[in-house]
Parts: C-alpha cells; sequence; structure tokens
C-alpha cells in the first residue's frame, strides 16, 4: 500500500472524500423527497436545510478531533450522558407519555443522542485496553457498561433508541472476537429471554405493534393502518415509480408520518423499485467505506469503533426500511440521512465525522 | 506488517481477526440489504398490480349524483310542484378534531338551541364519521351569509346546496300531488328488494303519497355518478371524471289548478270532496279533498306538534275524494231507472201512483218519501227530476239485490276506479254474500229497498259516483279515470292513460236518452231539485241531486236538521254534467253534513261549472 506523503487538502481537514460524496449525495437526494413529502412545504424544507447544514457542521467539528483526544474524552462522555440519563428518570420532562427529555433552559434535550456515541466509544475503548479477543470478564464488564444505559432508555420508554444502543455496542463486542460460541449460546439463551420480555417486559402498545405487523390487515382502520398504507405506497410504486411529487398515497396524505419515519414509503411509490435500489446502493457502499476504513485503522480502539458505528447505521436503515415495508414491527426510527427530523441528523453526523476521523487520522496516513 | 513493540498483544493477529469479523459484518449486511431488496421486488413487481388497486381504490371515490326529480305541470303548463335549491349546514365529523366546541361556537352564530346541538352529537357517534350530516337544514339568506362569512373558524363545516320539493299551491293540490319526504328505512328495505336500491344512492326523498308515490319511479329519474379523487379524509381533490344523472320524467296533469282553486275556495268551511272529470277521455279537471294541510310541512321533516294537529276529528289526511265513503243517495237513481227499464220493470210510459211511503205487501213498515205527501202520478222522467223515492223503492224490490249489485258494479262501483293514486277505498256495493260474511245474517228483502234510493248498506265514494255518471253522460262508452296526462323527457312526449275500457252496452240503446233526458229536465224544469242551483248558467247543465241521511229516521217521525247533531245531519250530493247535448264536463260534489243535496251541493257545482265554461267558452252555435 503506497500513500503519498504529501496530504491532500481534504486530508488536511480530514474529510474522507468518498464517503462525504456518499453523504452529500443522500442529502440531496433527502431535500428532494421531504419536498414531496412535506406536500411542497418551503418552509419545512428550509428548516430541513438548515438542521442538515448544522449537521455538517457537526461532522466537520467532530472529523477534526483526533482519536487520541477521543478517547481521552471517552469516560467524562459517557459519565456525563449516564446521569444525564439518571436526571432525566427523576427530573425529565414527559412529552407524548414518554419521559425522554431534559430542559436546558433554551431547548429540550434528549441526552438518549449522547449515549448513541458514548456507548460504543466507552466499550471500543474498554474492549480495546484489554487484548482481542475479550477475556471472559472482560465481555462482562463491556456487557454491563451496554446494558446500564439501554436499561435506562428503555424505560423511558424508547424501546427503538435502547435497541439501537444496545446493538452499537454488541458491535464492539462482535468486532472485538466475541467467540461464535458465545454467540451462538446467547442466540440460544434469547428464546426464552424473548419469551419472558413478551410477557414481562413489553407495554401493552408494543405488544399491539408486534401483533399487527404479523397481520396488519386484522386492524385496517386502527393500528394495522400505518403499515398497510405504506405497503400500498410502496407496491403502488411499481418498478418506475408514480414520479416526484405524483405519489397518491404521500400527496393525499393516505401515508402517516411521510416526512419522518414512513419516507422511505414515499421514495418507493414516487421512484419505484429503481429508486429503492439506488438508495439500498448508496447505503451499502456508505456502509463498505465505513468498514474498510475501519479496517485500515491505526488501532484497536478506532477499528472497533469505526465498525461499531458503521454496523449501527446499518442496523437503523434495516430497522426503518424493515418497519415500513412490513418486515419488522413499528418502532419509531427514522430513515437515516433521508427524514426529516432534528438531533437524530446531527448524532448521527457526528459518528461520520469521528469516522472520517479515524480515515484521516495522521498516523494511518503516515503508516506505509 | 511486522510490530516491533515488545508487548504480550499481537496486535497483527488481532487486526486480521478484525478484518475478519468486518468482512462477516459486510457479508451480513449485503444479505439483509438483499432481503430488503427481494422485499421491495415482491411488493413492487409481483405484488404490483394488488397494490395499485388498493391505492386507487384509497383516493378514487365514486360519488352517486341524485338526478333530479321531475316537475310536475297542470292541464295548462302551470307549475305545480318544483325542486328549489335550499341551503343546508352540514358537517363531516371526521374533519373536525373538537366538534361539540366547534358545533357550539356554530351554534351560536345561527341559533341552534343546545338540544338540537345534543341530538346531533348523539347521532353522529352512531354513524359514518366520513359522511355529510346535515346539522341545520333550509337556513335563510341571512345565515347562509353569516356563516360564509366566518366560514375560515370552521374547518369540515360546509353550506351544502340540495334541491328539495316544493309546492308552490300548498294545501290546493295534497290530495291529488300528495308529497315527498326523507326516505325511511321500510322503503330503503322495498327499494332493495326491488334491486332499486342503487337508484337512490343519492336520493333524500321519495314520494310518499298521491302522484309523487305512483309515479315515484317516473319521476325519479337514474342516478348519476362522479369519480373523484380524495384524500385521507375524505376531501374531494378534484374530479376525475362525471357519468350524469338521468332527471325524472316531467307530468302534466289533467287537472285545471283554476278549477282546483275554485273547488277549494267553494268548499272552504266544510268537509267535503269534488271531482271534475272530462267525459271525453276520464282525465280528472279537479280534485279536492276538503280540509286539506300543506304538504311542504312534510318535505323537511313535520314537527311532532304540527302532526298531531292534523289528527284532529276532521280528518285532513283522508283524501275524501277516493276514501271517503258516503251512500249515494239519489245520485245514482238514474241507473237504477235504466235497470228498471232494461229489466222490463218499467217502461217509458209507465206511471205509478205516490202515496208518499212504500209498502211490501203483507208488511207493516212503511218506506218514505223524502216528500211526505207523495209526488202523485210519477213516471220515469219525474222520479228523476224530483227524485222520488217510491218509485224507485218499487223498482228495487222488483229487481232484488243481485241484480242490482251486478248492474251497479258494471258502473264501478264495490270496485277501485283505478285512478292514478293509491289512496283510493273500493267503498261497498253490497251483495247477499257481503252480508252474510260481514253481519253472519241473511239478506232481507227490506235491505234492497234502502238500496233502491243508493242508501241501507251502499257506501261509494266520490270518485265512483263521478265515474258512475261519466259512463252514463258517454252512454255506456268508459273510460280509465286519471290525472296525468303526459310525461315529458327533454322533448320527449309519452301520452299515458288513453285506456278505453269494454263499455256497457244495454239490450236498449235507447234507455241511457231517458236517463239523461231526465237528468236535463233536473235542471230545466221549475220542478226539477236542481233548477234553481242553475237558473241563468249560460251553458246547458244537466244533473242529478243527492241527499244522503246519516241516521235513520223513526218511523212516523219529521227529519229536523236543527235538532240534530251537526255530524247526524244529511250529506249533500250533486252530480252533474254540461253542455246537455255534447258533455265537456261531468262535476261532483259531496258535502258532509250540511243538509240537501239541491240547496248545498248544486250550487258549489255551479260555481265549478261557470268558472269551467268561462275558461274554456263554447264555441258559438254549439251551445
Amino acid at each position: 500500500m503506497v500513500l503519498s506523503r504529501k496530504r491532500t487538502i481534504w486530508q488536511k481537514i480530514h474529510i474522507d472524500v468518498p464517503l462525504m460524496l456518499a453523504l452529500l449525495c443522500m442529502m440531496c437526494g433527502s431535500l428532494a423527497i421531504v419536498y414531496s413529502a412535506s406536500g411542497q412545504n418551503m418552509d419545512m424544507m428550509l428548516r430541513h436545510g438548515v438542521r442538515m447544514g448544522g449537521a455538517v457542521i457537526a461532522l466537520l467539528v467532530f472529523a477534526q478531533i483526533p482519536p487520541i483526544t477521543l478517547k481521552r474524552l471517552v469516560i467524562p462522555l459517557y459519565l456525563v450522558g449516564l446521569s444525564m440519563l439518571v436526571a432525566v428518570f427523576f427530573l425529565g420532562i414527559t412529552i407524548n407519555g414518554a419521559k425522554r427529555w431534559l430542559n436546558l433552559g433554551v431547548t429540550n434535550f434528549q441526552p438518549s443522542e449522547v449515549m448513541k456515541l458514548a456507548v460504543p466509544m466507552m466499550v471500543a475503548w474498554y474492549i480495546s485496553q484489554h487484548r482481542m479477543p475479550p477475556k471472559l470478564l472482560n465481555l462482562f464488564i463491556g456487557f454491563v457498561l451496554i446494558c446500564v444505559p439501554t436499561f435506562l432508555i428503555k424505560e423511558q420508554p424508547d424501546l427503538g433508541t435502547s435497541l439501537l444502543i444496545a446493538s452499537s455496542g454488541l458491535f464492539v463486542l462482535f468486532l472485538a472476537g466475541l467467540s461464535w460460541r458465545l454467540i451462538g449460546g446467547a442466540i440460544l439463551l434469547m428464546i426464552p429471554a424473548v419469551y419472558a420480555f413478551w410477557h414481562f417486559g413489553m407495554r401493552a402498545y408494543q405488544k399491539q405493534r408486534v401483533m399487527t405487523l404479523l397481520d396488519p390487515e386484522s386492524d385496517p382502520l386502527g393500528a394495522g393502518y400505518h403499515i398497510i398504507q405504506s405497503k400500498i405506497a410502496i407496491g403502488s410504486g411499481g418498478i418506475e415509480g408514480k414520479g416526484w411529487l405524483q405519489g397518491t398515497q404521500s400527496q393525499l396524505e393516505f401515508l402517516p408520518e411521510r416526512h419522518t419515519d414512513f419516507i422511505f414509503s414515499v421514495l418507493s411509490e414516487e421512484f419505484g423499485l429503481i429508486g429503492v435500489v439506488l438508495l439500498l446502493s448508496v447505503y451499502l457502499f456508505i456502509i463498505g467505506r465505513g468498514l474498510l476504513i475501519a479496517v485500515r485503522a491505526q488501532d484497536a480502539f478506532s477499528k472497533l469503533l469505526a465498525g461499531a458505528l458503521t454496523l449501527t447505521f446499518f442496523v437503523y436503515v434495516f430497522v426503518n426500511i424493515g418497519m415500513v415495508s412490513g418486515l419488522l414491527p413499528v418502532v419509531g426510527v427514522p430513515l437515516p440521512l433521508i427524514s426529516y427530523g432534528g438531533t437524530s441528523m446531527v448524532t448521527l453526523m457526528a459518528g461520520f465525522g469521528i469516522i472520517m476521523s479515524i480515515a484521516t487520522d495522521k498516523r494511518m496516513l503516515l503508516k506505509s | 506488517m511486522i510490530n516491533k513493540r515488545p508487548t504480550i498483544r499481537d496486535h497483527s493477529a488481532e487486526a486480521n481477526l478484525f478484518a475478519r469479523r468486518a468482512f462477516v459484518g459486510f457479508v451480513f449486511v449485503t444479505i439483509l440489504i438483499g432481503v430488503l431488496l427481494s422485499n421491495a421486488y415482491k411488493l413492487q413487481v409481483k405484488e404490483h398490480d394488488t397494490y395499485k388497486t388498493r391505492s386507487n381504490d384509497n383516493r378514487i371515490k365514486v360519488i352517486p349524483v341524485a338526478p333530479n326529480r321531475g316537475l310536475i305541470y297542470d292541464r295548462n303548463g302551470v307549475l305545480l310542484a318544483e325542486n328549489r335549491p335550499v341551503y343546508n349546514l352540514e358537517v363531516i365529523p371526521e374533519q373536525v378534531d373538537d366538534i361539540a366546541k366547534q358545533l357550539a361556537e356554530v351554534g351560536a352564530l345561527l341559533n341552534i338551541s343546545v338540544e338540537d346541538q345534543e341530538n346531533f352529537l348523539k347521532n353522529i357517534r352512531r354513524k359514518q364519521r366520513f359522511k355529510s350530516r346535515v346539522i341545520k337544514a333550509r337556513l335563510n339568506e341571512q345565515e347562509v351569509a353569516l356563516f360564509s362569512v366566518n366560514q375560515h373558524k370552521f374547518p369540515g363545516f360546509n353550506i351544502e346546496a340540495r334541491l328539495a320539493r316544493y309546492y308552490p299551491y300548498g294545501e290546493t293540490l295534497t290530495h291529488a300531488l300528495g308529497y315527498v319526504a326523507k326516505l325511511n328505512k321500510k322503503e330503503l328495505t322495498s327499494l332493495e328488494l326491488a334491486g332499486e336500491a342503487k337508484n337512490y344512492r343519492a336520493t333524500h326523498d321519495i314520494g310518499k303519497l298521491g302522484i309523487e308515490k305512483f309515479y315515484e319511479k317516473e319521476l325519479h329519474g337514474i342516478v348519476g355518478s362522479q369519480r373523484v379523487e380524495v384524500n385521507n379524509r375524505g376531501r374531494v381533490i378534484r374530479t376525475l371524471s362525471v357519468d350524469a344523472p338521468t332527471p325524472g320524467q316531467d307530468l302534466v296533469l289533467t287537472l285545471d289548478i283554476g278549477l282546483q282553486q275554485v273547488a277549494k275556495k267553494a268548499l272552504e268551511g266544510m268537509r267535503g270532496a269534488i271531482v271534475v272529470m272530462d267525459p271525453k277521455d276520464g282525465g280528472i279537471l279537479a280534485l279536492y279533498s276538503n280540509p286539506s294541510y300543506d304538504p311542504n310541512l312534510f318535505v323537511h321533516g313535520i314537527s311532532g306538534k304540527n302532526y298531531r294537529a292534523l289528527l284532529n276529528p276532521d280528518r285532513p289526511l283522508i283524501n275524501r275524494t277516493t276514501q271517503g265513503r258516503y251512500a249515494p243517495a239519489s245520485t245514482v237513481k238514474p241507473h237504477l231507472a235504466i235497470l228498471g227499464l232494461e229489466e222490463g220493470i218499467i217502461t217509458e210510459q209507465t206511471r205509478m201512483w205516490d202515496p208518499g211511503f212504500f209498502q211490501i205487501p203483507n208488511v207493516d213498515h212503511r218506506w218514505r218519501d223524502w216528500q211526505r205527501w207523495g209526488h202523485g202520478h210519477v213516471d220515469v222522467y219525474k222520479a228523476i227530476e224530483e227524485s222520488c223515492d217510491t218509485f224507485y223503492y218499487d223498482i228495487a224490490y222488483k229487481t232484488g239485490i243481485t241484480k242490482i249489485s251486478n248492474f251497479m258494479n258494471k258502473f264501478g262501483f264495490g270496485d277501485l276506479s283505478g285512478i292514478d293514486i293509491h289512496e283510493e277505498t273500493t267503498a261497498i256495493l253490497p251483495t247477499v254474500a257481503w252480508k252474510k260474511e260481514r253481519f253472519k245474517e241473511n239478506w232481507w228483502p227490506g235491505d234492497t229497498i234502502s238500496v233502491g234510493i243508493g242508501q241501507g248498506y251502499w257506501t261509494a265514494t266520490p270518485m265512483q259516483i263521478a265515474n258512475a255518471v261519466t259512463i252514463m253522460v258517454n252512454k255506456g262508452e268508459h273510460y280509465q279515470p286519471h290525472l296525468v296526462q303526459v310525461q315529458k323527457q327533454f322533448d320527449e312526449i309519452t301520452p299515458m292513460y288513453t285506456e278505453e275500457r269494454p263499455p256497457i252496452v244495454l239490450k236498449n240503446h235507447d234507455h241511457w236518452r231517458i236517463a239523461l233526458e231526465a237528468m236535463h229536465n233536473t235542471v230545466k224544469k221549475v220542478t226539477g231539485t236542481a233548477h234553481k242551483a242553475f237558473k241563468g248558467a249560460n251553458y246547458d247543465p244537466a244533473g242529478k241531486t243527492g241527499t244522503a241521511q246519516i241516521v235513520s229516521i223513526a218511523q212516523g217521525e219529521k227529519y229536523d236538521a236543527e235538532k240534530l247533531d251537526e255530524r247526524h245531519r244529511d250529506n249533500a250530493i250533486y252530480t252533474g254534467f254540461a253542455p246537455y247535448d255534447d258533455p265537456r264536463v261531468v262535476v261532483t260534489v259531496v258535502v258532509e253534513n250540511q243538509g240537501g243535496g239541491s240547496k248545498i251541493a248544486a250550487p258549489i257545482a255551479r260555481q265549478l261549472m261557470d268558472y269551467y265554461f268561462t275558461a274554456n267558452p263554447l264555441q258559438k252555435g254549439k251551445n
């Protein structure tokens, strides 16, 4: 592998060009689809553009933080995040029956967003301090690091986010070389665990969502309505789609949450299977690029963190598309990079900033 | 890559392990993306047709469009039933977030009582929330303006213009036209059974009575439809295509509204019925029953209070022309005279002594003539002119009930006239079998005597009396009485009911002349019972009076109207025609409890004929 000694301008500002191009590509697509899904609402477009700008700035800022500095920030970040979660537990404000926010005076802040980054960082840091594949004790401690915030977030309740945060930590363990035997054993243990969870851990509305997923037509005007309308939107799009701004399901508002969680259905309806293939190709490219950066990364912490962030990104993609196309229950996860939405996009781009920082780490570049 | 640093960690091995795991991760990602893609393929390619259909079902709604109901005109083209736009305040409950609050505000604006609001809220809870519901019907112009200015405050609330039936002549025509009112559940069920329900999907009203009911099918028309694109709240975004409804047939009646109004005025303050018929084709020129009521009250749903007011002892809801049962009394004497002639019981020359009563041989009971001292020598002419009872007691006694019944049945007594409204009764033409069934009693010869003067068990509707005289006037020729002349759609005109029925053929056709001449004399001769009423008419009328006793007068007692309860006073009847040599109009008048036919009914008939011949003057040389 021969790398030129002279650093390009992009390397100097810590930008991985292929990844950045793919992300920008997604954002442009997002603007077009949000415009259509919002019923051609210019105000919403503007707000969406401003948030995207903010997210890109977050990416640029995080890209400038070298992995070494990140390592030093891991423990404080994790502890601050954790204490904020505890604070939410006692002092949080309730919106729509969920206690997820802290009132910071200026704005409401969702501490679980911090944990989306803090958990994989903490686990990656802890595991990378020891030999890999990790020993059972290390695994156990890593597991505890994952479980505490997961439990706190699940209790808010925010099942979707808690599962995503748990998976981000578990990806670190997997990438660190968690033995296949343990994975197999865990899967076997999962079966009774799922059973117990179904009976004791889940709330009625969550059970309802799962039941509706299994047979959405059983309740077409109630809980099944969203999934049915979404499947109709996707299916009626066909191969070529109905055309931009021409989707009847979305334009006539049969589709719920059009510009947020169900934006994939809008895209599928208006751009058809061709649009879906294009979207999934770009996602696959982003994930491939992220994993490549992880493999090339200099140290174990960087590898584990970049890999886990990338795979977690994919979980978002899979859960969202799976849910709107009727493969998974509706858990309320936006489609990353495409959905209209606030903080989650900033967090996501900050994560890509970290990946870029790893990609353009000086030590990595100097190595030949 | 060689790690030279002396640590116990094998970084190269760790890097390899990581690379393997990352690769496994990538393979997993690729597989799962494959799953998403194949699911998208299944939905978008394999099941595309199903979802496309369902997507269209979502957005495309076919809205039925009600046809305009056919209009009804009188014989001269005067509009009798029309469709007027009314403005209703409607709401689609689904489109309103807090309907109770919004309704309270609208209610304050448009004066909708709290009770009405509560009823409305109670109602919508049970029904489909996507359908437009009427909150307040028939807004006036001021209310429409008031709401329109404030409409932006009430999303989901709309003013809808609909066509509603209106009867400009109100109670003058109720018993002929009937009315339309809101389609009810029972009617919907019968429409379903008849396979007609589809045609009524957009229709609010249905004919409930009279012509509106009888000609419901013709008046209604054929439902149209509109394909529209709607959003998820059912709001119409645009119209995709329209299949226009076919309006109902317009009906032109044989009625003359002017004559109808004269009839109404003539019966003011009395209970009674008037039928004016054109003997040339059986067309009804006037059909009025008093008291009447305003049909417009029923169109938008009659209030309980208004309805209860109609349930009074004068029974305005009854159509007396076709449902009123009256003893035909002396108006059937010309028919009975013909029967007597036909049966050979009398001849044109027969003269009989009338002592003022009739007795069956060996029976003490005396059937009295209305004139206590009798009419002296009476022949068939005088018997009709002066309405001599004794003459007919004799004919009836000698003919017998069966022959009387059979003969009178040919003139339509005991049968429905078949007029084109459903509100009709056969009344009673008594027979031996009828009495047996009704009273479980044998027919006594005495029963026949009263039948001979159109009383006893015999009852008839004014329509039957009119029809029987019309047959006589036509010398046996027979037309179906009817109200509708033609139906019109666009420029297509279909005549209705010109049906001629098999004529009544007498053994001697000259017998018609005798009866008709006698009826002519009834008016012409000073001694005739209708002479006074028609004195000075500028046309040549003929007719027969009748006075029906409501209670029997005891033997030897004298009828004294003053002493009798109003409801027990005589019914007055007159049936006549004009001009004598070429009859163009037959008028039948029945007035309840007002006294004699010559004094009460004949003058009313005169008013009608006067109007008729003023509006339709006779050509010179024809009078």
